[in-house]
């Protein structure tokens, strides 16, 4: 694919038959106007604008090493058991830690997960299985849609519905703010996966009297369900880190809350509201906070791949 | 594949095929493990949140506000739940926030360092409410001149200057002319300012408009005000000034004497009424605090200004933060709890106060706050005196 | 059962006995009926809950959008002290930052997605696409602490001062004003970073979905590495191509909290990057559990309504765009 042409200074041009494709003439026009000058220059050319690719995708890979690694070495030094069993200190005071909010983390994405799954899955075998309808296309076009919404505009829907009527803050609401959000990913996700499990297992067990709901759910569903499992995964490990759907819906507390009527702690919360403070013991915490906000969304992202990679003996490769 | 699947639209369905899924597997596996440990964690939630015992129990006050008091009001929560085992969750989300909180009726206090003013009080769902004056505190300007040892000695109508952007850089004559001995750094002079509504900016301003005509003549007072254009940088929350101020050399930002202390900026020494530079000191804003309470009559409603106290000793920045709460509270039983939480804190709580640099207020005016809580609820468990409200 | 089947090549699979359940291939029992209502009332949950957000926002917005009419959206007055509310300068620092955003980060991204698509050495390939991946996965949050403690102190320190005073743009409009190092450089340098993975993966797929018959043809003609990408393979990938660049401007409209860290929060319209801004995303980060009265959380859902349109219209001229590259192909 990647072969250079042979060297060759001087060529014929052929006359552009009237058949040609636009793109044969466009090369071909370019080649020939080409060919006066040297070969040599449009290497150099050539080699100097691949260069150029090289530093692109070393400046694009930069920033992340840069942030990994002040990550990490910002992080580790504030790590501690303390980090992960202590609530927050008040300010000023050294010590403590973000237990809280690790757990509120927890039950807000478990909250996620329940409101998301259902709906994404269930949209996602529905518009997997009526492929050419135009109800799943459009189904489809929306779901992209939604993924697109600000996430702060979903914590103002949530807040409106479920926070203003209501009068207090409530980790009930920021769990479904995350879990509307969940929603297109899981789709998305869940689709793809169903379309990979060939036709014929499907017509296999129609053949053989399943009814249509039962092959869906037994057969094509259960085949997919390690991708499904994955994607479902990966979805909840971005959303963990959503941040703005929870400034006023979740809120924050400073105490050891799993109330779903309450205000609750939740990690991205907590490390935005260390990070903005002047206390260094809390911007410490911040780091620390950060770093296992990464490791989580690492960890299941990674553990996702992992653990349905050998299901499926080819590695995917990209 | 790409492991982190960025969202992204796949014009193509993906070409590998089929022989993957021919094989048997265990599948459910992962999905059941995960379904139960949710399940799990909500069933705990869901049996916490009935005030069963043990460590889940849900918060019992919930109060929002001023950020002045942020510090000394986590202290005060964390010390009484040690204590008493209830639980008090602040939110320190600005003076204004606070107002509003408590107007819906979403919390159970507010805490404001600028009193309601009466259009507010009006909008207040629950009724009357009651000022209750728990803490005083001093509005430091601190600064941020790396190149500058000595305490900068500032007057308030320097101070509006630059927030005027009238003063543009360090070295400008009319500082240098407050500081003769002190080598003044050529830099750009970067005001801090709150985007928020707050009790602190409202004491500011406060103080600004009573030392620079110009400034009533612009921005004003108040809880939030028109900053002039292109000026500064906005921050919220005393924490937001104090991180700005840190970060950025040549900042210099209003924010309460903890916030200062306990981030270790440069604080200025300020022009008294009396003419002399008095440093923001717990000293200096009690003396302050005596002077105003010299004669405080028995029917005032507590919206004292500390501002420009007359004297050598005063610090004229200083002020009140006060609770605010319904006089004739819907909730009895939470109304008591607030009350013994309020007693705690003005009485046994005033050593947590110092070692934060808080003012505690005297006693003089502890004597007349728990006289006022008597009104909303009583000690000796009586019924709300100005008669429970049902709804 | 409890396998999924194996059909097995050359084996005839016997047709069921006739039997007397009454069900036909298109399910008529009430299992098929009500496994059919529930995944469509799934499907039917997305436009749904599209509708309902965009309901809440609206009417939450209404409020100020009848108070101030036309003038919301063009006055530059964000002056909630006193009640009055033009969302202008958050509108102009949201179209400032993200067209900064796309300017730095479209030609590293299309240069990485090349690279990757076309000639890196495949031991490189998996590892730095991982790792341009990867850059989507970091929460917002975190590049806005990054950008706080590391990226605002060197544009403050030597960026700033490189451009102002070393190369004399200080004396421009663009580059005017005291070094905050909040500003709305720094917001569009971390939105930049925030949206190259989301550029380069859509770039990517579409530059590898290009035929080979393409690439060798070019080639074959006489074209050199560049030449065949630049005439052969670009041009043919190019709506798709301009799909994931909108694809990543929509990221950067609706991304709130980095951009609230490091852009300095002040409501107004200035000419110079140097300045603070405010973004239509993160005023109302900032402002809204502090909004002191009805008028301001109106005002701020209202900006909230302007967001949700204008992200809507750019994510769904992103999604046509790609989605014609495949329509195109498979045509």
């Amino acid at each position: 694919m990647t072969t250079s042409p042979p060297e060759t200074s001087q060529r014929p041009v052929p006359e552009p038959s009237p058949r040609q494709t636009p793109l044969a003439t466009r090369v071909q026009r370019a080649a020939a106007e080409r060919t006066a000058r040297s070969i040599r220059g449009r290497r150099i050319r050539s080699r100097i604008v691949i260069g150029f690719m090289y530093l692109a995708s070393f400046l694009a890979v930069l920033p992340l090493v840069l942030i990994l690694f002040h990550l990490v070495r910002e992080g580790m030094q504030s790590i501690s058991p303390a980090f992960f069993s202590q609530l927050p200190a008040p300010p000023g005071d050294p010590g403590g830690g973000m237990a809280n909010a690790i757990v509120g983390t927890l039950i807000l994405i478990s909250i996620a997960a329940i409101v998301g799954l259902p709906i994404g899955i269930g949209a996602g075998l529905y518009v997997a299985e009526n492929r050419g309808t135009r109800l799943a296309s459009t189904v489809r076009f929306l779901a992209d849609v939604l993924n697109g919404l600000p996430s702060i505009v979903i914590g103002i829907f949530a807040w409106q519905v479920l926070v203003r009527p209501i009068g207090n803050f409530s980790a009930l609401a920021g769990g479904i703010a995350l879990g509307v959000m969940m929603v297109p990913l899981v789709t998305r996700s869940t689709e793809e996966m169903i379309r990979l499990v060939p036709n014929s297992l499907r017509e296999a067990a129609l053949a053989l009297g399943y009814s249509e709901a039962r092959t869906s759910l037994s057969i094509v569903l259960r085949t997919a369900l390690p991708g499904i499992v994955t994607g479902a995964l990966v979805a909840v490990s971005r959303i963990a880190g959503e941040t703005a759907p929870l400034l006023f819906t979740a809120l924050g507390n400073q105490f050891w809350s799993v109330a779903l009527d309450q205000p609750i702690a939740a990690l991205p919360l907590q490390i935005y509201y260390y990070a903005t403070s002047p206390y260094e013991e809390q911007r410490a915490l911040a780091w620390a906070g950060a770093l296992v906000l990464i490791g989580i969304v690492l960890i299941i992202s990674l553990g996702a791949r992992m653990a349905t990679r050998n299901r499926f003996g080819l590695g995917s490769g990209d | 594949m790409a492991i982190f699947r960025v969202p992204t639209f796949h014009p193509l369905p993906d070409p590998q095929v089929t022989t993957r899924f021919l094989r048997p597997y265990p599948a459910l596996r992962p999905a059941v493990t995960f379904a139960l440990g949710a399940t799990t964690l909500l069933l705990s939630a869901c049996a916490g949140a009935d005030g069963g015992s043990g460590v889940f129990r849900a918060v019992d006050l919930t109060g929002a506000g001023s950020t002045f008091v942020n510090p000394i009001m986590s202290k005060w929560a964390s010390d009484y739940a040690g204590i008493t085992g209830i639980r008090v969750n602040y939110q320190s989300i600005g003076s204004g926030g606070g107002i509003r909180q408590l107007s819906e009726q979403v919390v159970d206090f507010g805490a404001t360092d600028s009193p309601m003013t009466p259009a507010e009080e009006a909008n207040a769902k629950g009724g009357k409410v009651l000022h209750i004056p728990i803490i005083i505190g001093s509005v430091v300007l601190a600064y941020n001149l790396p190149e500058v040892e000595q305490q900068l000695r500032l007057s308030g109508d320097l101070i509006a200057d630059m927030y005027l952007g009238e003063i543009t850089r360090w070295d400008d004559p009319r500082i240098q002319a407050l500081n003769p001995a002190v080598q003044l750094p050529d830099r750009d002079v970067l005001p801090v300012y709150r985007t928020d509504g707050s009790g602190t900016t409202f004491i500011f301003t406060s103080f600004l408009g009573s030392t620079s005509d110009r400034w009533n003549a612009g921005p004003g007072v108040g809880k939030a005000v028109r900053w002039p254009r292109g000026i500064g940088l906005g921050g919220k929350g005393n924490e937001g000034i104090a991180m700005l101020v840190k970060d950025t050399p040549g900042a210099i930002g209003y924010t309460e004497y903890a916030y200062a202390t306990q981030n270790r900026l440069a604080m200025a020494s300020i022009r008294s009424a009396a003419g002399n530079f008095v440093p923001p000191t717990i000293e200096a804003t009690m003396a302050a605090a005596d002077v105003a309470l010299e004669s405080v009559p028995d029917t005032s409603d507590l919206k004292l200004s500390l501002i420009n106290q007359p004297g050598e000793a005063a610090y004229p920045i200083a002020a009140f933060t006060w609770l605010i709460v319904y006089e004739t509270p819907s909730d009895i039983a939470k109304a008591r709890k607030l009350a013994a939480f309020i007693r705690w804190s003005i009485t046994e709580g005033d050593d947590r106060a110092r070692a934060l640099e808080y003012t505690p207020i005297p006693p003089k005016l502890v004597d007349i706050v728990l006289d006022r809580l008597e009104r909303i609820a009583p000690s000796n468990g009586a019924q709300s005196v100005a008669g429970a409200v049902t709804r | 059962m409890s396998e999924p089947l194996h059909p097995a090549p050359g084996i005839d699979i016997p047709l069921p006995p006739a039997n007397d359940s009454g069900l036909s291939p298109r399910g008529r029992s009430p299992g098929d009926r009500l496994y059919r209502g529930a995944t469509l009332a799934a499907a039917l949950a997305i436009p749904l809950l599209i509708v309902l957000v965009a309901i809440e926002v609206f009417v939450g917005g209404w409020p100020a959008l009848r108070e101030f009419g036309v003038s919301f959206l063009t006055s530059s007055e964000w002056d909630p002290a006193n009640g009055v509310y033009g969302a202008a300068p958050a509108i102009f620092g949201t179209l400032v930052s993200s067209a900064l955003a796309l300017l730095l980060a479209t030609p590293l991204a299309l240069g990485v997605a090349i690279f990757l698509a076309e000639f890196a050495p495949s031991w490189l390939r998996q590892p730095v696409a991982f790792l341009v991946d990867l850059l989507a996965a970091i929460p917002s949050v975190v590049y806005g602490f990054w950008g706080i403690v590391f990226l605002i102190p060197i544009l403050r320190e030597s960026v700033m001062p490189f451009l102002g005073e070393t190369l004399g743009l200080a004396s421009t409009p663009f580059f005017s004003g005291p070094a905050y190092g909040r500003s709305m450089l720094a917001a569009g340098v971390i939105l930049a970073i925030m949206i190259l993975p989301y550029i380069s993966a859509v770039s990517r797929e579409v530059l590898m979905a290009v035929p080979r018959s393409q690439r060798e043809a070019a080639l074959a003609l006489g074209a050199t590495r560049w030449e065949m990408i630049r005439d052969a393979v670009v041009p043919y990938a190019k709506s798709g191509l301009f799909g994931g660049i909108i694809l990543g401007l929509g990221r950067a409209l609706g991304e709130t909290m980095a951009v609230t860290m490091v852009i300095g929060n002040r409501a107004e319209i200035s000419a110079s990057l140097f300045a603070p801004g405010y973004t239509m995303a993160s005023v109302i980060a900032n402002e809204f559990t502090e909004a002191t009265d009805d008028l301001h959380l109106s005002a701020l859902m209202a900006i909230g309504a302007v967001l949700l349109i204008i992200t809507i219209i750019v994510n769904a001229i992103a999604r046509w765009l790609v989605w014609r590259v495949s329509r195109e192909r498979s045509a």
